[in-house]
C-alpha cells in the first residue's frame, strides 16, 4: 500500500527514506530552495524551503516524509518568510545583479523574482569580501557567495578533492580554499570538476565565458524558477 | 579662444547666481555666475557635481565582465560604453572580430545614435527651438510640443522607439543588454527580427530626412542669431575613416584648429595619450582634456556631431552626404563654429544612422554564426568609438590573472567640458552681462549646454522634474532675488 502526505491539499506519494523535498520534487510540486540539490546530501541551512508539517516548520529537504502528514508550503506566511530570507541573503553578501554575468541564471536572483521581491529591504552591510582569480579557468568571487555549501559537497563527496570548506562562525562564516596559500589556483580544482559547476549563483564561474548566451536564452529568461525543476540546468 | 571669465580676480565681493540643477540634460550639473553690483559678469562656469567612480570599482573585476558593467554608466548610450570597452577587450584578447560581428555591432551603434539623437532634438532641445527661449516656461517642455506641435512629438517618439527597437533585437534589452561581448557578439540577428526591422526603415529615413527639414528650417529663420548665440572658435576631435569618411564605429583620430586647418590625422588611437592629455580643475569633477601640441590653455577642443560633420572629407551615405553639403554651403564652404549648428549636425548624423541601417538590414551576413573570435593575450587595450556625443575612450590594463588593475575612460562630455564653459561665458557676456536675472535669460545658458546634448553623470535625467533655484546674492552675502522652481513645475519666489 503507498504512503502519502498532502501538500497544499494535494496527495503526494512517496516512498520509504524520500525527504518531502525529494517526494515533492518527484511530484513535480516547487518548494523554494537554494542550498538543496538532489544530488548530494540535504543540508539544511538555507532554511527556505521550510513547510509546516502539521503545525510545525520544519525544513522539506531534510524531513523524512510521513504518511498521513499534512504540509503547508504555498502560504503566504511562508513565502513572507522567505522573501525575508533572500533579502537577508541579497545584503549580507555585493550582489550586483546588472552586471553579473549569472544574471538569468542565478538561482538566488529567480528565488527572489518568485518571492516577488522587489526590493533588499534591509540596510545593505557591503562586507569587505575578496575574488580569487589566482585560477587559470576559474573565477571565484566571494562578494555572491551564499554558504550553500553546494561546491564543498560536490568537491568532497563527488570530485573527491576537498577544495572547499566553509570556515569562522556566525556573520564571520566564509568559504575557504584547501590551500596553504588560500588561492584556489594552488589547488588542482579543474574546469571539469563537479564543484565547478554546482554554485547556484556567481560566485564560482569558469572565466571567458561570461555573456556568451543571449538574453532571451538563459535558463530564468521566460520561466519561472518553481516552473524549472530540472536541477540539472545549473551543471 | 578665451577663457578670461574662467575665474574672477577678486571674487570676494561679487553676486553668486547658481543654476542647479541644470534641466534637459542627462545627469546632473550647475552653472555658478559671479556679478558685481551692476550684474557685469565676471566669472562663468559649469560645474559636474556628480562623481562615478567607475574607473576605481571595475578595478579588480575580470575583463569579460567589464563592457557589461560600464555601460551602466548611461541609460541613453550603453551600447556606446558597452562597444568601446568591447573594442579594448578584443585586443587584449587578441581578437581580429569577424565581419559578422563588426556589422552586428555597427548595427546596435547605428540603432543607439539614432533615439539617442532623436531623444535629444525631440524631447530636449525642440521645446527651446520651436517655443524660444525664453517663452512661456509652463510651455517650454515635452508635453508643450506635445500640445502644439504633436506630429512632430510623434515623430521623435517613432524614430526613438525605433533605435530602441534596433538595440533591443541586437542586445536582448532596450536598455543594458549584453549582445557585444569581447571578440564579437554573442548573437546574429534572425530573418524574422531583420523583417520585422525591415518594414519601418523607409518610414523611419523619411522621417530623420523631415528632422534635418525642420531644424533646417527653424535654423536658417534666424541665421544671424543661430550663428553668434554663444559661439567662439575651437579645434574639433572625431574619429575618421582612411579615406576621411564619418565613421561612428572605428577610425583614426582627426583634428582640426579653430582655422580649420589639421593639427593631427589618421592617428592610431591606441597612442591616443601622446595627443591628449587630461586636467583637473578644482571647481569640477570632471577633467579637462586638451591637445598638447596646442598647451593646456589653448589645446581644448569640441567632440560630437559637429565636430564629426566639420572634420570628415565626405559621409558615406546618399542623403545624409547631400544634407552634410547643404549645410556646409550654408556655413560658408568652410566648417562652422556655431555651437546651434550642433543641432543640425545631430540630424544629419541621424539620417545617417537611419541610412546605415538599412545598409545593413540587407546585408546576409546578419544571418551569421561566425560570432566570435580570438587571439593572442594582450595586458592592455584601447577601444575607442564615436557615441552620440562624441568621441569615447575606453582605455584598461589587466593582470595575470585576468583582472582589471586600471582604467581611464574619457567619455564625450568630458571632451566638450572646457567647450561647454566657454559656451556658457559667451552667453553669459552676450545675454546676461548688466542684466535684471530671468528664468528666461537663464535659459540661455542652458540652452547652450544642451547644445552639446552632454551627459553629465550619464543616465540620470528628469524632465520638467528637477527642482531649480536661482539666488542672487548681494557684495554684502544678502539675498535680494530669489527664483524656485518646484518639482511640480510651479515657481515662486
Amino acid at each position: 500500500m503507498s504512503k502519502n502526505f498532502t501538500l497544499d491539499g494535494k496527495v503526494i506519494s512517496f516512498k520509504d527514506g524520500q525527504t518531502i523535498m525529494d517526494a515533492a520534487l518527484t511530484a513535480g510540486v516547487y518548494i523554494p530552495h537554494l542550498c538543496h540539490n538532489p544530488k548530494f546530501i540535504p543540508h539544511g541551512s538555507c532554511k527556505l524551503c521550510i513547510v509546516n508539517v502539521n503545525g510545525r516548520n520544519m525544513t522539506s529537504c531534510t524531513m523524512p516524509a510521513g504518511n498521513g502528514m499534512v504540509i503547508e508550503n504555498n502560504t503566504s506566511a511562508l513565502n513572507d518568510d522567505r522573501k525575508a530570507l533572500v533579502q537577508m541573503l541579497f545584503v549580507e553578501g555585493n550582489h550586483t545583479c546588472p552586471s553579473c554575468e549569472a544574471s538569468g541564471n542565478c538561482k538566488l536572483q529567480a528565488t527572489a523574482y518568485y518571492l516577488e521581491m522587489l526590493s533588499p529591504h534591509y540596510t545593505h552591510f557591503y562586507p569587505p569580501r575578496t575574488v580569487d582569480a589566482s585560477h587559470p579557468d576559474i573565477f571565484l568571487d566571494l562578494n555572491r557567495c551564499i554558504l550553500c555549501e553546494l561546491c564543498v559537497r560536490a568537491s568532497r563527496d563527488v570530485d573527491g578533492k576537498n577544495i572547499f570548506k566553509i570556515s569562522g562562525r556566525g556573520i564571520g562564516s566564509h568559504l575557504v580554499v584547501n590551500a596553504e596559500s588560500g588561492k584556489l589556483g594552488d589547488t588542482n580544482f579543474a574546469v571539469t570538476d563537479k564543484a565547478a559547476r554546482v554554485c547556484p549563483t556567481g560566485a564560482i564561474l569558469i572565466k571567458r565565458r561570461g555573456y556568451k548566451t543571449p538574453i532571451g536564452h538563459r535558463i530564468y529568461d521566460h520561466k519561472k524558477i518553481n516552473e524549472i525543476q530540472a536541477e540539472s540546468d545549473h551543471e | 579662444m578665451s577663457s578670461e571669465l574662467e575665474t574672477a580676480a577678486n571674487p570676494e565681493n561679487l553676486k553668486r547666481v547658481v543654476i542647479e540643477p541644470v534641466t534637459r540634460v542627462e545627469g546632473h550639473g550647475k552653472v555658478t555666475l559671479l556679478l558685481d553690483d551692476n550684474n557685469h559678469v565676471h566669472q562663468a562656469r559649469f560645474h559636474i557635481v556628480e562623481f562615478r567612480g567607475f574607473e576605481k570599482f571595475v578595478q579588480g573585476r575580470p575583463f569579460w565582465e567589464v563592457p557589461v558593467m560600464v555601460q551602466r554608466l548611461c541609460g541613453i548610450c550603453p551600447v556606446s560604453h558597452n562597444l568601446a570597452a568591447c573594442k579594448a577587450m578584443d585586443m587584449i584578447i587578441g581578437a581580429k572580430i569577424t565581419p559578422v560581428a563588426d556589422k552586428l555591432r555597427r548595427l546596435m551603434h547605428m540603432g543607439q545614435i539614432l533615439q539617442s539623437h532623436a531623444l535629444h532634438f525631440f524631447h530636449f532641445s525642440s521645446p527651446d527651438l520651436l517655443f524660444g527661449f525664453d517663452s512661456d516656461i509652463g510651455k517650454r517642455n515635452i508635453t508643450g510640443i506635445v500640445e502644439s506641435y504633436p506630429d512632430i512629438a510623434r515623430q521623435g517618439v517613432a524614430l526613438r522607439k525605433f533605435g530602441q527597437e534596433v538595440i533591443h533585437l541586437t542586445t536582448g534589452k532596450r536598455v543594458h543588454g549584453t549582445g557585444a561581448i569581447p571578440g564579437g557578439v554573442n548573437k546574429n540577428l534572425s530573418l524574422e527580427e531583420r523583417d520585422y526591422l525591415l518594414k519601418e526603415i523607409d518610414q523611419v529615413i523619411s522621417l530623420s530626412q523631415s528632422a534635418v527639414e525642420l531644424i533646417k528650417t527653424i535654423y536658417s529663420a534666424r541665421t544671424d542669431f543661430h550663428n553668434k548665440f554663444g559661439s567662439y572658435r575651437s579645434s574639433f576631435m572625431s574619429l575618421v575613416r582612411e579615406n576621411g569618411a564619418m565613421d561612428l564605429y572605428h577610425g583614426g583620430l582627426r583634428a582640426k584648429d579653430e582655422f580649420n586647418q589639421t593639427i593631427f590625422d589618421h592617428i592610431d588611437y591606441n597612442q591616443y595619450w601622446d595627443y591628449i592629455h587630461e586636467e583637473v580643475k578644482s571647481w569640477s569633477y570632471m577633467k579637462c582634456p586638451f591637445i598638447p601640441s596646442k598647451g593646456r590653455k589653448e589645446g581644448w577642443y569640441r567632440v560630437g556631431p559637429l565636430a564629426r560633420v566639420n572634420n570628415c572629407d565626405f559621409i558615406p551615405t546618399l542623403l545624409a552626404e547631400k544634407e552634410r553639403k547643404t549645410f556646409r554651403e550654408f556655413c560658408g564652404g568652410s566648417a562652422t563654429q556655431a555651437t546651434l549648428a550642433y543641432h543640425w549636425a545631430r540630424m544629419i548624423e541621424m539620417l545617417h544612422a537611419a541610412e546605415v541601417i538599412k545598409e545593413l538590414l540587407d546585408d546576409a551576413d546578419l544571418q551569421s554564426d561566425d560570432l566570435v573570435s580570438s587571439g593572442e593575450r594582450n595586458l592592455r587595450g584601447v577601444g575607442v568609438i564615436e557615441a552620440p556625443r562624441g568621441t569615447l575612450i575606453h582605455h584598461y590594463r589587466i593582470n595575470e590573472d585576468e583582472q582589471i588593475v586600471r582604467a581611464n575612460l574619457i567619455v564625450a562630455t568630458t571632451h566638450n567640458n572646457q567647450a561647454m564653459n566657454e559656451a556658457v561665458r559667451r552667453v553669459a557676456l552676450q545675454y546676461l552681462d548688466g542684466q535684471q536675472i530671468s528664468e528666461g535669460l537663464l535659459n540661455h545658458i542652458e540652452v547652450a549646454i544642451r547644445a552639446f546634448d552632454p551627459c553629465l553623470s550619464c543616465a540620470t535625467h528628469a524632465i520638467g522634474k528637477m527642482p531649480l533655484e536661482v539666488e542672487l546674492i548681494d557684495a554684502n552675502g544678502s539675498q535680494i532675488q530669489r527664483l524656485i522652481k518646484d518639482s511640480d513645475g510651479r515657481y515662486r519666489i
